[in-house]
């Protein structure tokens, strides 16, 4: 019996490019030393004040100063490569580092996702952030404050273990005597390694972490001073524009741009495929499109009536997840089986601020401002597209209007820096809607089949699970069972793919948890003590059990035409659960009401409880949209519900009365909790209107497309 | 021509055709108000015109003659914030804060029309042509909830 687990590497699918830019084919040179480490420069924002010392090239990201700098005005000011996308992060790894430097909140400015000035990092995404850059904070600032003690003691000639730190000082418990942190680091830099066994602040001490502070530059946001990279003014700034192809996959046949290029102040840009233009306003720009006259070779390709047989019958081979004992053996023991296929469509993340940035050339280097979730990727898509090495090519990533997993590269930031290395001006490039729901890339569409088996008493015996196409992440099953076949399959997408929150465990989760529900009730058995008793890992059971005691599953009175669903559901470290009651409406256009929806979370030991919830109900709400309506229609390589008016998304007269329940387990370190808690609404649902209807439904979106 | 823009005159060039969001964003630099969809569906630009809730990204700036434009930007009164902003931030009703303004301005508009506590339902109804895409509605409405009351208790 062989088992495989390969699978876990798979998770991010990576999009394809955009453009192909004519100066890619050439052969790119490495430049000398662009292997170097990174490293910090000085930069202008340091010299502006960020910062009132300067750091030096070459810190060691070992070092206390490549995360954290302390100036002589008291200011903390942490690095980390990670971006604020709306889960506050900023907020949260701020917590952690006030709390192990015992200093008020505001006392820590965060420079985040700048590739100049932080350490390297692979991205915000994964759920990664506070698993990862959460406890290499938490042991920098604990470095730091050992630091502190250790340089006030010589200074002193006191004893390091009679002193501590308060409120920005480091105080002598025996004299009173107390200095600021500002006065002690005199600004310079803190050249001491991270200690890795440094004593942090344990859980139940935390004073700061752990509790609901508000997001921190929270005033920003209200105000409308806040500047999104589309909001951003540089001086003597232009507009750019690109000429989108007339579908996916489309050649250029042919182009005349001389009427565009005749008009004043407008430039016209030219690179291979690329076709942009620069000008005073983005009216203009538009005009200048419009009179660009092209033809494009589009290729015959797949629309959303086919996709599903095209998937299927385009497998490119198979990834093993799990792979023991004999499926088909024991999918004929069974005494209930089910085999059945379901479809999930392509949707789209449709961040509210769409792709944009703002790019800028000086001497050679290009500094763009962009919202991607990848500022150091995006920084190796430029140097690799205008060959540059690291220190030439700078990526800024003010807070931005959302990812989802939608903003992995770099597409608006290339566009950008190549218009702009032609008007050899400051351009700034925003997608319209239109832009972002056809040229981003999507949550993969997929097939999935499942043969299920179990026994009279309720045991499961057999699963047999095959993905096509929507990815591999959230395939295997936390139930216990002795016979299981789980391959995914990929396939070679007809439109432009990539992550979304969650990945495919949205699809994979809704196709067991709809399986698991309907094996259920074949046996006439609870769909809660069915999984129960099929369960081994005691954090997915709790949260079960936490989620169906709030919503009274066990107790709670029936009405006509209601029904009840749950699923379950683990990823990451991090286990949701979720109950939901529909009723039967006649009235509405759906046919359907969701009453009411409780969602249990678990991610060991919470750092910020009102945000945590806040992730929680933006995870069912989001997550309601791709279960009921969301969905991307498409033929012949064009997008057919490219706006908003087309494409329904979840809105305040959708939203059920939602309970959240967080279980704060202070024994586990904490793990990411923007994408798990997505993962069950669609099931949920889908097996409620199974209870309330007595239909059973196989596709997401469960509703198909009706408009608001 | 001239627009009146939280209670200050600018001169606007006519020729050029814009929408209020453009004018807005890029030639005067109130950048509060946010691009979402561009066909008036989504709530990002919503401003005030004489108190009412519009989109400014479906707005000729041709029909504002006289008119009194309200944005984000002028919702502050010597420097504090506005109730509904100020519930925003109590609540943390926002996650990316990208559709936040919008959503502000057509609360602050729900509750002068409304002077007397408000169902959430009828707060669903109002702000549905708001998309919070982060899907925080559920804060949302306990911030108007809570302006309300502080409104009401004057």
């Amino acid at each position: 019996m062989k088992s495989t687990k390969p699978i876990n590497d798979i998770e991010e699918i990576q999009p394809d490019s955009l453009h192909h830019f004519a100066i890619d084919r050439r052969q790119f040179f490495k430049m000398l030393g662009s292997g170097l480490a990174v490293s910090f420069v000085v930069t202008d924002s340091l010299a502006n004040g960020f910062l009132d010392s300067t750091l030096i090239d070459d810190v060691d990201e070992k070092q206390i100063s490549a995360w954290i700098h302390i100036g002589e005005n008291e200011k903390i000011t942490v690095f980390t490569g990670k971006v604020e996308v709306g889960q506050n992060i900023r907020t949260s790894l701020a917590q952690i580092v006030a709390e192990e430097l015992h200093v008020p909140l505001p006392a820590i400015e965060m420079i985040m996702g700048d590739t100049d000035l932080t350490p390297y990092d692979r991205g915000t995404y994964g759920s990664l952030s506070t698993p990862v850059m959460g406890p290499q904070l938490r042991k920098a600032a604990a470095s730091t404050r050992e630091l502190l003690l250790e340089t006030a003691g010589k200074e002193w000639g006191v004893d390091k273990s009679f002193l501590k730190v308060d409120n920005g000082r480091v105080v002598d418990t025996k004299s009173q005597k107390s200095i600021s942190f500002g006065t002690l680091a005199k600004g310079k830099e803190l050249l001491q390694n991270i200690n890795d066994d440094v004593a942090v602040t344990p859980v139940d001490q935390w004073k700061i972490a752990g509790t609901s502070v508000h997001k921190v530059n929270g005033k920003a946001f209200v105000t409308g001073k806040h500047r999104y990279t589309s909001d951003m003014n540089v001086p003597g700034m232009l507009y750019g524009k690109v000429l989108r192809p007339s579908t996916f996959g489309a050649t250029l046949k042919s182009v005349d741009v001389a009427a565009a290029d005749a008009m004043t102040d407008v430039i016209v840009v030219q690179d291979g495929n690329f076709i942009g233009v620069v000008a005073p306003s983005v009216s203009i720009a538009e005009q200048a499109l419009s009179k660009i006259v092209v033809q494009w070779d589009s290729p015959q390709q797949p629309g959303r009536k086919e996709i599903f047989d095209y998937l299927v019958k385009h497998s490119d081979g198979d990834r093993s997840a799990e792979t023991k004992g004999n499926v088909d053996e024991a999918y004929t023991e069974g005494a209930v089986k089910i085999d059945q296929t379901f479809h999930v469509d392509y949707i789209a993340h449709a961040p509210l601020e769409p792709r944009a940035a703002v790019a800028e050339w000086k001497d050679g280097k290009v500094t763009v401002w962009t919202g991607t979730q990848r500022p150091f990727g995006v920084q190796e898509e430029l140097m690799n597209t205008f060959h540059l090495s690291k220190e030439n090519a700078r990526v800024i990533v003010p807070d931005t209007g959302s990812g989802y997993g939608g903003k992995h590269t770099g597409d608006a930031a290339l566009e950008a820096a190549r218009l702009a290395k032609a008007a050899n001006k400051p351009v700034k490039l925003v997608w319209t809607r239109e832009e972002e729901f056809t040229w981003a890339y999507f949550r993969p569409a997929g097939v999935i089949t499942v043969k299920a088996a179990a026994g009279k008493e309720g045991k499961m015996m057999s699963w047999e699970f095959h993905n096509y196409n929507s990815g591999g992440s959230g395939i295997e099953t936390p139930y216990a069972i002795d016979h299981q076949k789980v391959i995914y399959h990929p396939v070679k997408s007809p439109l432009r793919q990539g992550s979304y929150r969650g990945l495919a465990a949205t699809a994979n989760i809704f196709a067991r948890e709809s399986i698991m529900n309907d094996l259920a009730d074949e046996l006439k058995i609870d769909p809660l003590e069915f999984r129960l008793a099929n369960l081994q890992n005691e954090r997915l059971k709790n949260v079960l059990l936490a989620a169906t005691e709030k919503f009274n599953w066990k107790n709670a009175k029936r009405e006509k035409g209601h029904g009840f669903g749950l699923a379950c559901g683990d990823e990451k470290g991090s286990f949701i659960a979720t109950c939901a009651e529909v009723v039967q409406d006649d009235s509405s256009d759906e046919g359907i009401k969701i009453v009411r929806v409780v969602a249990a979370f678990e991610c060991g030991a919470i750092i910020n409880p009102g945000h945590l919830e806040s992730q929680i109900l933006g995870s069912v709400v989001q997550g309601l949209g791709g279960a009921l309506f969301e969905r991307v229609d498409f033929d012949n390589g064009k997008i057919l519900n490219p706006l908003f008016s087309g494409y329904r998304v979840p809105r305040f007269n959708d939203i059920p009365h939602i309970e959240v329940v967080m279980l704060n387990r202070k024994d586990i370190p904490s793990v990411g909790a923007g994408e798990t808690p997505i993962f069950c609404i669609a099931p949920a649902i889908r097996n409620a209107i199974g209870s309330a209807t007595g239909k059973k439904l196989y596709k997401l979106p469960l509703l198909g497309n009706s408009m608001t | 021509m001239e627009l009146t823009i939280n209670n200050k005159k600018y001169d606007v060039d006519l020729a050029s055709g814009e929408t209020l969001l453009t004018v807005l964003r890029d030639t005067l630099d109130l950048t509060g108000t946010k691009y979402g969809c561009g066909e008036g569906v989504c709530g990002a630009c919503t401003v005030l015109i004489d108190g009412n809730p519009v989109r400014s990204c479906i707005t000729r700036i041709e029909t504002l003659k006289d008119k009194k434009i309200t944005t984000v930007e002028g919702l502050e009164t010597n420097g504090t914030l506005h109730p509904v902003q100020e519930a925003f931030l109590e609540e943390d009703a926002f996650q990316c804060g990208y559709c936040t303004t919008g959503m502000i301005m057509s609360s602050v508009a729900l509750l002068k029309k409304n002077q007397q506590m408000i169902s959430e339902k009828e707060i669903a109804q109002h702000m549905n042509g708001n998309i919070c895409r982060c899907g925080v509605y559920p804060r949302i409405v306990k911030a108007i909830k809570r302006a309300s009351a502080n409104i009401n208790k004057g």
